[in-house]
């Protein structure tokens, strides 16, 4: 097998994260390849969202140790928005409202920025063409574009707001967090319909995830247990079906 | 905002027809007076307003006020000749600043009808002649004065007298320009009209005093907008507008404050609403260094209306004391204040409420939303909402919120490729969309730039 070369795999070394003095990531290291799925697997606290947020440069995390390498370069050192620009992608468990933030002039706003784009470059009525084809692939209404950014959203629809904004950017590395907390099952597997929806070969995605409920919808190709800040175990979808039955603490006992 | 980036700063020379000199006196009221020559009772007026000026303690619950040097305050410059209809004929560099302004421009796109007025006095007017043809009169304050005697002396001072407070004594002892707006009955101008007020000297003080009367049935919608140049020592602008809403009318006036910060602005507005009228005051507050600026409304006939929406921008070094004031004096009446104010760069905005219902009223309604942004720790914002509420059947509402912009909500658009410019941009006009879209569309167009022009000056 040749070795993965991080044009095409965000590679994460020995990563520490410190979160308001204390340390939640203790030395993680992981590589998620494009046209991969990862499931990233933990009970609470483990550190699952820190890694997240740590990666895209969420203030108040700290790195006081390790690199994240994407196209040649450590992400760690770049201002939040030039990670995202780099074709990184985190879908948040809790999205934040904008009021007032018009859902397609923030899409659109986003997107110019993510291609670099000029305002001229793109016209908003290309840009309407290209939204309608996403909305249709994730089965969403059109009123959603209409609305401010969140605002009133119910769970499901934040949710799935998150998955179209990956479907407008279509990043290389989409990182998704706890993309079914708070949801009934058939929420759920809307929202998994859509990530389906979104995967192949141009793309790695990371789902961070409590539940192995989430994965009898998005098959994963490796699952990954976080235990204390730590990958304790990696190994294939039956890791996760393992889990299920056992619970963390007997996993990390025959870890 | 730094002052580099205020793009209106600039000045031309002082070449006046004629300045009073320096400092506030008996002699300098009757001077103005004999100037414009106009009838002995506005001038004992102004004696009279000037005596209530002296008498007048500077108010001290609102902003500090004890830098304002009157006697270093010009309070009469006469800049041309006279008055011009075309703007050829305006003197070159004033028209030079008015073009740079943009205002001959809005005139041809989208205005009824324009004032600019350059120091103390209108260099031009116009209203086109459609609206002349059905009876609208558009004037500066003088030249209504010297046309409609009648009518000026029935409602001057009628909504704002010069005992209300310093400021409104101070603006009615050498008031100069302003406009003077009558629409007939069941009359609707259906676009705007507009006047621009420059302040251009040094230590100049600005008092023009407007008077709107719409007429039954009729509707208005004026526009002002002003600027001046930077400058080290303070400028005074103290304003008095007053408006009358008669039955059935609508008047909405609209403003873009955008002093630079070496002026004072201390204006007094109000409008008096008659039966089933309906006063709409929309006011942008994102220059100045000290403004104290609270649009009232007496809703005096029955089934009367007010409707406030207001943004205020304070930045370094800016004070915006702002709100609102609404007095309920008959059944039926209603009132709306909505309020948005961002605070950043340890600027300080506070937003005044007063909502008063009179005794034994019937279905009143009353609503006051005040909303403030803001942006970083040292900037400041502070909510004073005052109820006099003497009626049972009143249904009354407050709602006030207090928002930090947020690492959080500039993180989740960053994460989208928005740079922290950008984010803060939409964060900011989406906070102020809910006022901002219920204006003219060149009006919103404005004041959202105006406002990206601020973000860019500070951010990052």
């Amino acid at each position: 097998m040749p070795a993965i070369d991080n044009n095409n795999a965000l590679i994460i070394k020995d990563l520490h994260v410190s979160v308001e003095g204390r340390e939640i990531l203790k030395g993680v290291d992981l590589e998620i390849p494009k046209g991969e799925v990862h499931a990233l697997m933990g009970p609470n606290g483990a550190g699952k969202s820190t890694l997240a947020y740590a990666l895209l440069g969420r203030p108040g995390y700290e790195v006081t140790g390790g690199e994240a390498i994407f196209h040649g370069k450590n992400l760690l050192e770049l201002p939040v928005d030039e990670r995202a620009r780099e074709g990184v992608f985190l879908a948040f468990q809790y999205p934040q409202e904008i009021p007032g933030l018009k859902v397609f002039h923030f899409l659109r706003s986003a997107y110019l920025a993510y291609k670099g784009l000029k305002v001229e470059e793109f016209s908003p009525m290309k840009f309407m063409n290209l939204l309608n084809e996403k909305l249709e692939l994730l089965k969403m209404k059109e009123d959603f574009i209409s609305r401010y950014l969140n605002e009133g959203f119910s769970g499901g629809e934040k949710k799935r707001m998150e998955i179209l904004q990956m479907a407008v950017l279509e990043p290389e590395i989409a990182i998704l967090d706890e993309p079914d907390s708070g949801l009934d099952i058939d929420a759920v597997r809307i929202v998994a319909n859509g990530v389906n929806s979104l995967r192949g070969p141009e793309r790695g995605i990371l789902v961070i995830t409590h539940y192995q409920r989430l994965l009898n919808y998005i098959k994963p190709d490796f699952v990954h247990i976080l235990m204390d800040g730590k990958i304790t175990k990696s190994g294939g979808p039956e890791l996760a079906e393992e889990l299920e039955e056992t619970g963390y603490e007997v996993v990390e006992g025959i870890g | 905002m730094s002052d580099s980036d205020y793009r209106y700063g600039f000045h031309d020379p002082e070449n006046y027809i004629y300045r009073a000199k320096q400092g506030i006196s008996h002699d300098i009221v009757s001077e103005i007076s004999w100037l414009k020559g106009e009838p002995e009772w506005m001038s004992r007026i102004r004696h009279r307003a000037l005596d209530h000026f002296f008498k007048r303690e500077t108010p001290t619950w609102g902003p500090e006020l004890g830098n304002l040097n009157y006697d270093e305050i010009y309070y009469y410059i006469k800049p041309s000749e006279k008055q011009e209809r075309s703007w050829d004929n305006v003197p070159k560099e004033i028209r030079n600043t008015f073009d740079r302004l943009g205002i001959p421009e809005a005139e041809k796109k989208y205005l009824a009808g324009v004032g600019a007025q350059y120091e103390s006095e209108v260099v031009y007017h116009s209203l086109k002649e459609e609206w002349t043809e059905q009876g609208v009169v558009f004037l500066d304050m003088d030249g209504g004065l010297r046309e409609y005697p009648e009518l000026v002396r029935e409602y001057f001072g009628s909504v704002v007298p010069y005992t209300d407070n310093k400021f409104a004594a101070l603006n009615t002892a050498v008031w100069s320009g302003g406009s003077f707006i009558y629409v007939p009955k069941g009359v609707e101008v259906a676009i705007p009209l507009q006047a621009y007020f420059r302040i251009n000297a040094k230590n100049m003080g600005q008092f023009e005093r407007t008077l709107i009367i719409a007429d039954e049935g009729a509707k208005v919608h004026y526009i002002e907008g002003c600027t001046a140049p930077i400058y080290s020592t303070d400028s005074l602008h103290a304003a008095v507008v007053e408006i009358v809403v008669k039955r059935g009318a609508r008047v909405t006036y609209s403003t873009v404050q955008n002093w630079s910060k070496n002026v004072y602005n201390l204006v007094t507005k109000r409008a008096m609403v008659f039966e089933d009228g309906l006063m709409e005051w929309v006011d942008g507050n994102l220059g100045s260094g000290v403004s104290m600026k609270y649009p009232a409304a007496i809703l005096k006939g029955k089934g009367a209306r007010l409707e406030v929406l207001s943004v205020a921008m304070a930045s370094k070094g800016q004070v915006q004391d702002v709100g609102s004031k609404v007095i309920h004096m008959a059944p039926y009446t209603s009132s709306t204040i909505v309020s948005k104010s961002i605070s950043k760069d340890g600027g300080r905005s506070s937003f005044r409420g007063l909502v008063k219902v009179i005794p034994g009223l019937k279905g009143v309604k009353a609503s006051v939303r005040c909303d403030a942004l803001i942006m970083d720790e040292e900037s400041r914002s502070d909510t004073y909402p005052y109820l006099d509420v003497n009626s049972d059947d009143v249904e009354i509402g407050h709602e006030a919120t207090v928002t930090k912009i947020g690492e959080e909500k500039l993180f989740y658009l960053m994460t989208r490729g928005i740079g922290e410019i950008d984010a803060a941009k939409m964060i900011v006009n989406g906070f102020i969309e809910p006022v901002v879209r219920r204006l003219p569309m060149e009006f919103a167009v404005e004041m959202n730039r105006l406002i990206e022009l601020e973000m860019e000056g500070s951010v990052g």
